[in-house]
């Protein structure tokens, strides 16, 4: 058995860096795009915040493998081929997205009123008043909820083996394909998913310690 | 400015300002002047828009229509008599010359009270950190803070905190400071420390606008009363022509009573 996992490891390793792959970007866009759309939604213009909305409840009302499908398999019914890699990165972000701009909505909701007076006050522009009174504030609510979906965005990925891209899922099941061995590898495509989540919860743990340092 | 009462130009110039939120008018064609180092301030009964009127000197409410100026420049709208809102950028500049303490003071809870006091002056008047710092510990100082210029907020007291409160306003120097019952919420104890350090900053010739049921403080802090009442300045004067029992207008006279009695 221990020769079977040795000679799945180099397989492994290359679906787990795809893994690793789709999660970076689905994170760092969703992050970026979530942002911007969350700020839209609190401070924006009437159309805007509608827009929002209706976007991100409407992304959330779907069940991501169906969004992912959507995107492969649907789009190029309007001239839009994505390569599979792409669609499923693309159906992940905007699902992720929605989570995000939810995350910010809650984060910056929960600051009260007064702070942003108080710096309008002292005549700070808005994006100042963003950037040194709001988001500072609003982080550390914003982390940990945020944290979770990193995680959701590991686990999440394991999706887009459905589309046949090889990252850690497909590449186990590739290798159970060539050597009937499918508990001891599932075991090990487990426990590289743990690993990688546990490493993050634990560094939520200490990043939200380290910005405990506001006291209500 | 055309027509103003008095000879020196005011300061703070409030002509016919109007506001009404849905069908409630909180300000009906409110006027008043403050000129140069005048402390003018605002009583009356609770609903009575003071702080809807403090609120609009530095536009962190709009008005539907009059004007407000400082110093001669239309606050909120651009000039022309058009009602167009200034933009981001100009409205950010004509709130830095007025300052504002509040009544729940505000502080930003994630940084020292030298750091509240210092974001202004670093992003604001674009100070370098040094500078900052010096002014920002030349004011903690004024108000008997020195030795807190590190603390959070949350490590200090109520009155502790409103006195940072006031020096993050005076130390962006501006034009005129509004405070907004600034001592409301705190504990009756803490309230002389704090109304201490005001009086001293009209004894330096700070122009204030403010807002207070301290009327022993209003009596001896004031160059002027406004008594307002349902959205619109019922009587002006000085301290004790408006605190007089015998007042000759009749809701002045019923606030002061009933206020004499819930505070004696």
């Amino acid at each position: 058995m221990l020769g079977q996992i040795l000679y799945a490891l180099p397989f492994l390793a290359e679906g787990f860096a795809v893994t690793l792959w789709v999660s970076l970007l689905v994170v760092v866009l969703s992050l970026i795009a979530g942002v911007l759309l969350g700020v839209g939604l609190v401070y924006g213009p009437v159309p805007l915040r509608w827009a929002v909305r209706i976007f991100s409840d409407t992304i959330r009302g779907i069940p991501i493998l169906v969004l992912m499908f959507f995107v492969y398999y649907g789009l190029p019914a309007i001239g839009l081929h994505l390569p599979s890699f792409w669609a499923a990165v693309l159906a992940l972000t905007l699902f992720k997205t929605a989570q995000v701009i939810e995350y910010l909505r809650g984060a910056v909701g929960s600051i009260p009123k007064g702070q942003s007076e108080a710096a309008m006050a002292i005549g700070l522009t808005f994006r100042q008043r963003l950037t040194y009174v709001i988001f500072p504030q609003a982080f550390r609510r914003f982390l940990p909820p945020w944290i979770n979906g990193v995680t959701d965005a590991v686990k999440g990925s394991a999706l887009v083996s459905l589309l046949g891209i090889t990252d850690l899922m497909q590449a186990v099941n590739q290798v159970i394909g060539r050597t009937y061995e499918a508990m001891p590898l599932y075991i090990l495509g487990a426990l590289i998913y743990f690993a990688v989540n546990y490493a993050l919860s634990l560094a939520s743990r200490r990043l939200e310690r380290r910005f405990s340092f506001i006291r209500e | 400015m055309s027509e103003a009462s008095n000879a020196t130009p005011a300061l703070l110039d409030v002509r016919d300002v109007s506001k009404a939120f849905g069908a409630v008018e909180v300000l009906r064609s409110v006027s008043l002047q403050v000129k140069r180092g005048e402390v003018v301030t605002v009583i009356g009964p609770s609903g009575s828009g003071k702080t809807t009127l403090l609120r609009c000197v530095n536009f962190l409410e709009s008005y539907d229509s009059g004007s407000i100026r400082i110093d001669g420049k239309e606050v909120g709208y651009r000039e022309a008599g058009t009602r167009q809102r200034r933009s981001e950028r100009d409205l950010a500049a004509m709130r830095a010359e007025t300052g504002m303490v509040f009544q729940s003071f505000n502080l930003f809870p994630h940084l020292t009270a030298a750091g509240n006091i210092m974001l202004g002056l670093t992003k604001v008047r674009k100070k370098s950190e040094a500078e900052a710092r010096q002014a920002a510990e030349h004011w903690l100082g004024r108000v008997g803070l020195a030795h807190k210029a590190d603390s959070l907020p949350a490590e200090l007291s109520g009155g502790q905190q409103q006195r940072v409160g006031i020096a993050r306003a005076v130390a962006m120097e501006p034009k005129i400071l509004l405070l907004d019952e600034i001592t409301s919420a705190l504990d009756p104890e803490l309230v002389g420390e704090v109304l201490a350090v005001v009086r001293s900053l009209a004894e330096d010739g700070m122009t204030m606008l403010m807002v207070t049921h301290e009327m022993a403080f209003a009596r001896d802090a004031s160059s002027r009363i406004v008594f307002m009442a349902d959205g619109g300045v019922s009587a002006v004067g000085p301290p004790k022509e408006i605190l007089a029992a015998d007042t000759a207008n009749e809701r002045l006279r019923t606030f002061l009573a009933r206020f004499r009695a819930s505070h004696f």
